[in-house]
């Protein structure tokens, strides 16, 4: 950086080169328009120690006035569109509809299951339904461990996790394996039509004490 | 000790300026060439080169609207699925489901306003004899780069997968059938023969590379795809790049050297 001032452009510099010793951090002089506002300052005679230029936009009117340009009104107008477009693109991220499943699922009449019976129907719907000692509920096919989907082994009674070994009762009550907590049921209701409605937007988990509600089952 | 002077002082903010604040030409220099972004622009330029009378500001503009091609084409890729089931009902949504349903227009118009602004700034190019040595390359370079912006409308021109677009790529594409050598209609695509056996067919010629078969279907809408939102834009930008650093090198924005 021994050139201070490399300008490629080759441009014509009105500005007389100046000695490198005048490069400094020295405050550049107002800018004319300055001397305008300033005019009692500047009636100083010119021998006076210079003041600290004071720049048209630091007084109150100065600054009103400012905002009034049309060089500022520009940036307000694309400050301020700016702003708008990116708040909306923001919220145009958030999808208005989405083509997921509904979480209400109807699956048939209570009197069309068995007891002890576990049925897997609508295990691609994220869901067990379950008659056992009296009710009928829903149970959440997401092991309490780490999200797998356990399979439901008929002849050993439980649900068997394959990714870690959790075991669960048809209760789906956790007994075996690194699960810490039984798995979820949906809530469950009896439709108009009569047909079993589960809905997955509620869930309700043992280790609270939520088994008891009479939104996790149905008595029959 | 203000708390602008230490903030000034802390080695977060010298890690990123480098330099005093630019207060005078040495550090105004400084500035422009220790930044990525600015280095690219000269660091002095004519008063010429900001009169808007004499550049029409039309290649800052051209710029400015490649930009917005980039931003909201970016946010439209968040709903569009070039598929045969989905795309035509993306493009419905965007307008009416989604948020600022307007985004799409936006990219839609910009892409219009890209094409016009670029040949007015051609026109005044030409008009201030600018594309003359040592400035041909760059002439070359944009010519390049609006050719990249005509193909970008054209691929372009294909995603909403309606009637108007598949008819008009039909059509369009129709031209590579008369490409010297490499179409199978084009003069010379004949004389490709190996023991009578045509080399060049509409199974293997210039237009079947572009469609991805011998009619606009779904690998159309895929390869379009691609070159719409990765190949032709990274291309472009690296064009741009050079175009802007040759405006530079070779003495500014227009006028006298």
């Amino acid at each position: 950086m021994s050139d201070p001032i490399p300008n490629p452009a080759g441009s014509p510099d009105p500005a007389p080169q100046k000695p490198p010793e005048s490069i400094t951090d020295k405050p550049t002089a107002p800018p004319p328009s300055t001397a305008t506002t300033t005019a009692p300052v500047a009636a100083v005679p010119k021998p006076a120690p210079p003041k600290p230029p004071v720049k048209a936009a630091a007084t109150r009117r100065g600054f009103i006035a400012g905002l009034f340009s049309w060089f500022a009104l520009g940036w307000i107008a694309f400050t301020g569109s700016m702003g708008v477009m990116s708040l909306g693109s923001l919220r145009f991220l958030f999808l208005n509809v989405l083509a997921e499943p509904p979480s209400k699922i109807k699956v048939g009449y209570p009197d069309a299951y068995e007891d002890g019976k576990v049925v897997e129907r609508f295990k691609d719907q994220n869901t067990w339904i379950v008659r056992f000692d009296g009710k009928i509920y829903a149970l959440s096919t997401t092991c309490t461990h780490l999200g797998c989907t356990p399979n439901w082994l008929e002849r050993e009674a439980k649900f068997k996790c394959p990714c870690h070994g959790s075991g669960f009762y048809i209760t789906g009550i956790n007994f075996e394996g690194p699960a810490p907590r039984p798995l979820e049921r949906w809530a469950v209701g009896v439709g108009e039509d009569g047909q079993i409605v589960v809905d997955k937007s509620k869930k309700f988990q043992q280790e609270r004490g939520e088994w008891t509600n009479p939104e996790s089952f149905i008595k029959v | 000790m203000s708390v602008a002077d230490y903030i000034r002082n802390s080695q977060v903010w010298k890690s990123v300026f480098r330099h005093p604040a630019p207060r005078d030409r040495r550090n105004r220099v400084v500035v422009m060439l220790t930044n990525v972004f600015l280095h690219l622009h000269p660091v002095s330029i004519r008063k010429s080169g900001i009169a808007l009378s004499y550049t029409w500001c039309m290649g800052g503009i051209t710029f400015f609207l490649f930009l917005v091609e980039t931003v909201t084409g970016v946010l439209l890729m968040f709903y569009y699925r070039p598929t045969l089931e989905h795309a035509y009902n993306d493009i419905l949504d965007l307008r009416h489901v989604a948020t600022l349903g307007i985004l799409r227009e936006l990219h839609r118009w910009g892409a219009h306003a890209m094409v016009i602004s670029i040949w007015l700034h051609m026109y005044r190019v030409f008009l201030t004899g600018s594309y003359k040595p040592p400035r041909e390359f760059n002439w070359g370079v944009g010519v390049i780069l609006l050719v990249l912006t005509l193909l970008l409308s054209f691929t372009g021109y294909l995603l909403p997968w309606d009637q108007l677009a598949i008819w008009a790529i039909t059509v369009g594409s129709n031209m590579a059938r008369a490409t010297p050598l490499l179409g199978h209609e084009g003069p010379g695509a004949s004389f490709l023969t190996v023991g009578g056996v045509s080399l060049i067919h509409n199974g293997s010629d210039a237009r079947y590379l572009l469609l991805g078969g011998r009619f606009v279907g779904e690998n159309t809408l895929l390869r379009f795809y691609v070159l719409h939102c990765v190949a032709i834009p990274l291309a472009a930008a690296v064009l741009i790049a050079v175009h802007f650093w040759r405006v530079r090198k070779d003495g500014g924005i227009s006028g006298p050297l």
